[in-house]
């Protein structure tokens, strides 16, 4: 049952995406974009931990839970240092998957050939 | 021949084909659903050897690791055609904008290509990301809003 929910939530916010792309002049790097910052705004407003209960990887894996994950890395390390924290748990928390992101492309673009856009 | 915004827009209306979203609307929801499960089915592996955050977090960074992969073999941009949105809005998708900018822009060179390329889409993301959240956490600081 865990898993319809996985695939339900995470479905809904793939096709919001798609919805914008179809019915916006939003490009794909703003649907991005705008994700992750609606993420951070609705992890900071404390609403997108209630989705990540409910579906988990549904709401973990789309880039809302990305947002959600810098804007708790933030509280967190305003917790522990204070107003200076705001500086350092956007990073904190988002570091793995930014590093592995830059590490696994860098790796991929040298290996591989660039294929010819068909 | 002169043409106003306006008209220029109508002319597009005509020759651009209407969108199929009875098409791509489905086909964004079941991709991006699948990813997500696949981002639980990892996490749940995980989860058998690491506690629920650290489990979480090597999920994300198996399917970015996969993204890369499956982007350097071409078969993302592949499945991207089909599933649209729903190859974008997940962490792949980010992975995706980071991997396939990269690779096209090697030729110039491994520093402004290569290396500067890699941020030409995900950049504004970490941007953007990055400067919501500090904003987030100096209001948090003297709110205390979402604690």
């Amino acid at each position: 049952m865990q898993y319809f929910y996985v695939f339900l939530v995470g479905g809904a916010l793939c096709a919001i995406g798609q919805i914008l792309i179809d019915y916006t002049k939003l490009t794909p790097a703003r649907i991005l974009t705008s994700y992750v910052v609606a993420g951070v705004i609705l992890g900071g407003l404390g609403i997108y931990q209630y989705l990540i209960d409910f579906a988990g990887a549904g709401a973990a894996v789309p880039l809302t839970g990305f947002g959600n994950l810098m804007a708790q890395g933030v509280r967190d390390a305003v917790d522990q240092y204070g107003l200076i924290g705001a500086l350092m748990g956007g990073f904190t928390a988002g570091s793995a998957g930014l590093a592995a992101a830059i590490l696994f492309g860098l790796l991929a673009a040298l290996i591989f050939k660039p294929k010819d856009k068909s | 021949m002169k043409l106003t915004p306006q008209q220029y827009d109508a002319m597009i209306q005509k020759t651009v084909p209407a969108t199929q979203s009875g098409r791509t609307i489905p086909a964004a929801f079941l991709v991006g659903g699948l990813i997500c499960m696949l981002g639980q089915g990892l996490t749940d592996l995980y989860k058998l050897f690491l506690d629920q955050q650290q489990a979480s977090t090597l999920a994300s960074v198996t399917l970015v690791f996969l993204s890369a992969l499956t982007t350097g073999l071409g078969l993302y941009p592949k499945l991207a055609k089909f599933a649209g949105a729903g190859t974008l809005v997940p962490i792949t998708g980010f992975s995706n904008a980071v991997t396939s900018p990269a690779l096209e822009f090697k030729s110039e060179g491994f520093v402004l290509g290569l290396g500067a390329k890699l941020f030409t889409l995900s950049g504004p993301v970490i941007v953007y990301g990055i400067v919501t959240s500090i904003l987030y956490g100096v209001l948090y600081y003297f709110t205390g809003l979402g604690g």
